[in-house]
């Protein structure tokens, strides 16, 4: 099986831990697509030459994922997205949409004084 | 190699003269794990890591690896290597008879990926470490440190002399050899941006104490404000800030 790279090879920042980045990278990736279900995940031992961080930090983004269903381990081969992560992630991730990137965007618009109807047809000529 | 082994310090107080330059120092270092020691000068760093090697010993306390008193069992000295930015080679010899005792003295000593460092850092093997340049004398330092692969390696500032280049270089050496032959690994530097991501655990040293110590992750979120996760300098800062001078 191919294995896949992360879609962006950008150093990580510094004001989250680098496993949450790590962790998000990944979902980010499973949910564009990049990584597909069963596709192979960069081994921690990968994460840790190519970033030059912490093998355990890697290992601990790994459990997070698979605690939350969206990868598995197979034992001697490495870690694998679990099929459904895809529609997993979309569920979750539209409950949180609205309040989590909408909301924030509303505010802007209301401080900018963007009307609603301007708001409105911005959307309705968005391909 | 053999199995990681790691390191427990217990209520440990060294003095120099008058001046107490570790006070009552209680910390694990945890078999096969990178820790970063971290601290202002003069906190203690270099002490700790001398009792550890068992280049002094211990006035009042305890000093355990793989278990064992360090002090007491001369076998052990095999095992842990330290490596500071200077010392610790003959200065007026040529370099391969430094790599000749490290052969005889090292039970894990890898020959070839000493040679090999050593060649991609540049560093002459006819020259005598006098007659290296600093930065050379530290690629030096670190190379006997990783090729010595000694089951406790205790970094003690070997990268000062290096400019940013051989630094990144070394951190990736570091890593590299480190995934391959995991060991415990205690890495003290001033330079805490850099050294940050390579370590799973932290132990910060202040005036003699330890002041936080643990998963690196968890005494950064410890030392945060707000979302932003504190760097180590920033807990170094609040550490030293926290507690007024004596």
């Amino acid at each position: 099986m191919e294995r896949t790279a992360l879609t962006t090879a950008e150093p990580f920042d510094d004001r989250t831990p680098i496993y949450q980045q790590i962790a998000d990278r990944v979902r980010h990736a499973i949910l564009s697509g990049d990584l597909q279900e069963e596709a192979q995940v960069m081994s921690t031992t990968q994460y840790a030459t190519t970033y030059r961080i912490n093998p355990a930090t890697a290992a601990k983004a790994m459990s997070t994922l698979v605690d939350e269903g969206l990868l598995h381990k197979r034992r001697g081969l490495g870690m694998f997205v679990c099929p459904g992560a895809r529609d997993l992630l979309r569920t979750r991730r539209r409950a949180t949409f609205w309040d989590d990137s909408m909301r924030p965007v509303l505010e802007e618009a209301r401080a900018l004084g963007i009307t609603t109807d301007q708001l409105v047809d911005y959307l309705k000529e968005q391909p | 190699m053999s199995d990681p082994l790691g390191v427990e310090v217990d209520a440990v107080t060294h003095r120099f003269r008058s001046t107490e330059a570790l006070s009552d120092v209680s910390v694990r270092f945890r078999p096969g794990t990178i820790t970063g020691l971290v601290g202002r000068n003069g906190a203690g760093k270099t002490t700790l890591l001398s009792l550890i090697a068992a280049l002094r010993p211990v006035q009042t306390g305890t000093v355990r690896v793989g278990g064992r008193d360090v002090w007491e069992e001369p076998s052990l000295t095999s095992r842990v290597c330290l490596v500071r930015d200077k010392g610790g080679v003959l200065e007026d010899v040529r370099i391969r008879h430094t790599l000749r005792i490290h052969r005889a003295l090292r039970p894990h000593w890898d020959e070839d990926y000493a040679l090999a460092l050593l060649d991609r850092f540049e560093v002459p093997l006819r020259k005598n470490p006098e007659q290296l340049s600093r930065g050379q004398r530290s690629v030096l330092g670190a190379t006997l440190a990783l090729a010595s692969r000694a089951e406790v390696t205790l970094l003690d500032e070997v990268y000062l002399g290096m400019d940013a280049v051989a630094r990144r270089m070394f951190y990736d050496e570091l890593m590299a050899d480190y995934v391959a032959h995991p060991r415990t690994i205690i890495l003290s530097s001033h330079l805490l941006e850099e050294v940050e991501d390579l370590m799973e655990d932290v132990v910060v040293l202040d005036r003699g104490r330890v002041a936080a110590a643990g998963d690196a992750d968890t005494v950064r979120q410890q030392h945060s404000t707000g979302d932003t996760l504190a760097s180590l300098t920033d807990v170094l800062v609040r550490v030293s800030t926290e507690r007024a001078p004596r």
